[in-house]
């Protein structure tokens, strides 16, 4: 499989990264390069097998679903680059 | 007296321990090391007021381990609250936690000494340190007028470990990020089991593969802060709940009996005669000390890479989409009428480097509508199959698996800069299985090329069992007899 210009500029638009139109043509180059490695698992035969969900094979690990942290809205702020009022401020979303 | 930065974790505390140092003595000394060490870029950010009050606490302790006054060096990608931790990316420049990872409260709870953050890869994603927002980390050795790359994603650890700026290190392992700059090195890097070391307050990379582990001078310094690092924690769904065996306990260097397994599928082409003859010298020296040597079989090797490739790059691509210039870290300045979407694509446009982005995208792709089941699904079940092959060879007697850490010695910074980068990613070829199927393993300092650089070997073992794995890299260590130090240049 091998990727073109549109798709190159469809996945940069998904990943939410932007790329300038110049750089599409290496972007895309990098990217064969890359599914050229991975198009080897072609070569298995996964008929029958189940795909990995957990590396161990213990189950996960359950607990009471109840509040056990919060109420620190001062450190989860602390960090933001722009926060006001108690809130994170973002470019207006909505006309 | 000898320089104390030179001292190995189980010396220092022994010498502690019979009153002939202190903790400010010889965290005095690493800071002096590490301020002479600038042309290394090991460190990222330094701590050296908090260092010394962590070494007058430490010698004032009436209750010791082993790891009380120990200073420490930690990799960026963990979180030590209020101290700058960046991953070694521009999307979090100015972060500063305001909670501790669980191994860090753990290492700072049995009395270690914080000397700094750790050079890396940018969100641990790269086999140089080349991809780093700090620059690039050196490695520590030189046989000519180039400067050699400490390995990545772990380098900063590595070369702070080989030239004594610190006694030991924390590293992450995603791919060989712990083992491969070990051997870069000349020093231990150990990737414990998945699951043993908590994963929470680690800046995440990919989920199912992450695993956080110590890298020390010695076998019997990675067990000890092992030890420190490892256990169960509620706070990571993922951590496991078994018993914390006395991992230093273990190293009786008796290994008589032990079955080790020699994968042929890891003889690869155009691998090195130098490669190989470390890799037949390892062999002999483990039957030297008593262990039964097999051939074995794991015929899905070849494809570890190729489905390390498409399930790393798609965990990352959901783990960082939490960098959006919201709730962390930088945010790209606007132009007037941008938009929120605007202010994701130039965030993350001008916060991640090259390398990263093109992980985050090609993890983007292999998730999208239409490729799920072609690749990620496939890589999945490629992996369902790689792990199967390590479990029937356990099953069949091997207690561990043996093999070269790295295809090739260090290479120069920047001589990979025209490559593309599947050549790079050619690095992770040997240990990457083993992060693939949760496995620990272990690299050891083995032996010097033709030119003087160090080479490892790694050992494989069978999950949570690491005081095995470590009595069996204690036993190649002692006879190895690797002693070689880098000379100082810088």
């Amino acid at each position: 499989m091998s990727i073109d210009l549109e798709t190159a500029r469809k996945v940069a638009k998904l990943a939410r990264i932007r790329v300038e139109d110049e750089h599409l043509p290496e972007l895309a180059q990098e990217f064969n390069a890359i599914l050229g490695l991975i198009d080897h698992l072609n070569e298995v035969d996964v008929e029958g097998v189940e795909p990995m969900t957990s590396v161990t094979p213990q189950r996960l690990k359950r607990r009471v679903d109840v509040v056990t942290d919060g109420d620190q809205p001062a450190k989860v702020l602390a960090n933001a680059p722009d926060a006001r009022e108690g809130f994170f401020a973002v470019p207006k979303v909505v006309e | 007296m000898t320089e104390l930065n030179r001292l190995t974790i189980a010396e220092a505390r022994d010498k502690m321990a019979g009153g002939e140092i202190t903790s400010v003595e010889l965290t005095e000394a690493c800071l002096s090391a590490i301020e002479g060490a600038g042309v290394l870029g090991a460190f990222a950010h330094t701590t050296p007021e908090r260092a010394l009050d962590d070494a007058r606490a430490a010698d004032a302790a009436t209750e010791k381990t082993g790891l009380t006054g120990i200073p420490l060096g930690i990799k960026d990608l963990f979180c030590v609250e209020g101290v700058p931790t960046q991953a070694a990316s521009r999307i979090l420049e100015g972060f500063k936690p305001q909670y501790e990872s669980t191994i860090t409260r753990q290492l700072w709870g049995s009395g270690a000494v914080m000397l700094g953050k750790l050079n890396m890869d940018e969100f641990a994603m790269g086999s140089s340190n080349e991809t780093s927002v700090y620059g690039n980390a050196v490695n520590p050795w030189k046989v000519d007028d180039r400067q050699l790359t400490p390995g990545g994603s772990s380098g900063g650890s590595a070369a702070a470990v080989a030239a004594d700026l610190c006694l030991g290190a924390t590293g992450t392992d995603t791919g060989g990020s712990i083992r491969q700059p070990a051997a870069f090195t000349g020093t231990v890097g150990l990737k414990p089991t998945y699951g043993r070391c908590s994963r929470w307050g680690v800046v995440a990379f990919a989920s199912s593969l992450d695993q956080a582990g110590p890298m020390t001078k010695t076998v019997r310094d990675a067990a000890i802060l092992l030890g420190g690092m490892a256990g169960h924690d509620p706070m990571d769904s993922t951590s496991a709940d078994l018993p914390l065996p006395d991992f230093e306990a273990a190293l009786t260097g008796d290994i008589r009996g032990k079955t080790i397994g020699i994968p042929r599928e890891y003889r690869v082409d155009n691998m090195p005669a130098e490669i190989d003859e470390l890799w037949a010298k390892g062999r002999a020296m483990l039957e030297e000390a008593g262990a039964k040597i097999v051939d074995i079989s794991l015929p899905h090797t070849k494809y570890a890479l190729p489905a390390y490739y498409v399930i790393a790059p798609a965990e990352a691509s959901s783990n960082l989409a939490r960098y959006d210039g919201v709730r962390f870290g930088r945010r790209a300045e606007l132009a007037p009428g941008d938009g929120i979407t605007d202010m994701y694509e130039k965030t993350r446009a001008e916060g991640f480097g090259p390398e990263v982005q093109r992980r985050v995208m090609v993890g983007t792709y292999v998730l999208s509508a239409g490729y799920y089941d072609a690749y990620y699904n496939r890589a999945r079940k490629v992996r369902t199959l790689i792990k199967r092959d390590f479990d029937e060879a356990f099953a069949a007697g091997v207690d561990a698996i043996l093999a070269p850490t790295t295809p090739t010695a260090a290479f120069g910074l920047g001589e990979m800069a025209d490559a593309d980068p599947v050549q790079m990613y050619l690095n992770d070829v040997f240990t990457v299985t083993v992060n693939m199927a949760g496995l620990p393993g272990i690299s050891v300092p083995v032996g010097l090329d033709a030119s003087g650089l160090p080479l490892g070997l790694q050992l494989v073992g069978r999950p949570f069992e690491e005081g095995d794995l470590l009595n069996l890299a204690y036993a190649l260590e002692r006879e190895a007899a690797f002693v070689a130090k880098p000379a100082r240049w810088w």
